[in-house]
């Protein structure tokens, strides 16, 4: 683990990890949607709008994943001080933003035909809002942070802090009485049929090899501000 | 002690509070964070009449009618023990709302124990099952559910 907080040696690897990742997960993402959008029969009350839990459900783990990776990447920073940790969790924040908007956006419009509703105020949806906010400031701090000098370890807090929203968002559809139905799939289990689950599993795989790409290409870009920086400072020097 | 020890010592300490805090909150919310009434809920401690509230459970199998008016239907409403609440509805049903399945109607208890919904949610539940299956007898679906799910557990 600590050959890979060397920076030079993870740009090493990232370099054609990155592209590969990405690739790999476009691939499978296209293939695993293509087979849901085409060759699986509708389900026996939804119809058609089945269709989009091959979005729906890995975009919601992964919004859910990306806030884990960043509380152990700030729990890393805050105990190791590794500076490859606080760039990680800053990389992972904006993909995880963006699937958990997906996954709002998408569960919306399927609780319409389903449900006949749009949007309820019930624990697994309200949750799932507050973990997109939550994103949202984690953001803004993290800039900030960069931005004004201030230390690294306030946005690191905050991921930390903010990772007790993962639990309740996973738990709320079991504590609460909730429209959302409780979980399809557990340790072992599923109560999704098989012609579901498989490109269900495989878009699962997909999305989460398309995120890491990201987070990777994120990291390298952060990495390269960084660098870019010194060097201007290192130059500003020489000329005084 | 290293420094690089108390920083873990301290988190997890942190961890541990923020933990404990979250599930505390979470257990004093544990009613008022619930999106509906349980029939059996309803029944024990009946909320004000004419107070809007929600309740949630299955639609029971036989007891869909409708009125002569021809918008209005009755249900009743049952949840996990032996309850039921009869609801009164007048409007379009949703199209998920069948017989057997999950239903949150919003509204109010009546003073006659009837509940009135001003609108019908339904609710799914956790099972996702292709209509080629549904026909099936419960054997046949089993032996398929099995085939398709092998390497699963």
């Amino acid at each position: 683990m600590h050959g890979f907080a060397n920076p030079k040696r993870f740009l090493g690897l990232a370099r054609w990890l990155t592209p590969l990742l990405l690739a790999l997960g476009l691939l499978l993402t296209g293939i695993a949607l293509f087979w849901g959008m085409t060759s699986v029969p509708p389900d026996r009350l939804m119809g058609e709008t089945v269709r989009i839990l091959f979005i729906h459900v890995p975009t919601a783990w992964l919004g859910m994943g990306g806030w884990s990776a960043i509380a152990i990447s700030s729990l890393v920073f805050l105990v190791w001080r590794h500076p490859l940790a606080a760039i990680a969790a800053r990389a992972a924040a904006v993909p995880g933003m963006v699937f958990t908007v997906i996954c709002l956006v998408t569960g919306s419009i399927w609780g319409r035909p389903t449900w006949g509703t749009w949007w309820v105020w019930d624990g697994r949806l309200t949750s799932m809002l507050v973990l997109a906010f939550l994103y949202m400031a984690y953001i803004a701090l993290a800039q900030a942070a960069d931005r004004e000098g201030v230390s690294a370890r306030i946005p690191a807090i905050f991921g930390l802090l903010g990772a007790i929203n993962i639990p309740i968002i996973n738990r709320s559809v079991v504590w609460w009485n909730s429209l959302h139905q409780p979980p399809s799939i557990t340790m072992g289990k599923s109560a999704i049929d098989g012609v579901f689950l498989q490109p269900l599993l495989l878009a699962v795989l997909g999305f989460s090899l398309i995120f890491g790409g990201v987070v990777l290409a994120r990291m390298r870009a952060l990495l390269a501000d960084i660098q870019a920086e010194a060097r201007l400072r290192r130059r500003a020097m020489e000329a005084d | 002690m290293k420094a690089k020890h108390q920083r873990l010592v301290l988190i997890a300490l942190a961890l541990a509070a923020l933990v404990g805090a979250g599930l505390l909150a979470a257990y004093a919310l544990r009613n008022q964070a619930s999106y509906f009434y349980l029939p059996e809920q309803m029944a024990a401690n009946p909320p004000e009449p004419g107070q809007a509230v929600r309740l949630g459970g299955m639609v029971e199998p036989g007891s869909l009618e409708t009125l002569p008016d021809g918008v209005t239907v009755t249900f009743a409403v049952t949840g996990r023990e032996d309850s039921r609440i009869p609801v009164r509805f007048a409007g379009i049903l949703p199209d998920l709302f069948v017989e057997g399945s999950g239903v949150v109607a919003e509204g109010r208890l009546g003073a006659d124990g009837t509940f009135v919904a001003d609108n019908l949610l339904a609710k799914h539940d956790e099972n996702y099952v292709p209509r080629e299956l549904e026909g099936m007898s419960e054997h046949q679906a089993a032996e398929m559910a099995e085939e398709t799910t092998v390497g699963l557990e």
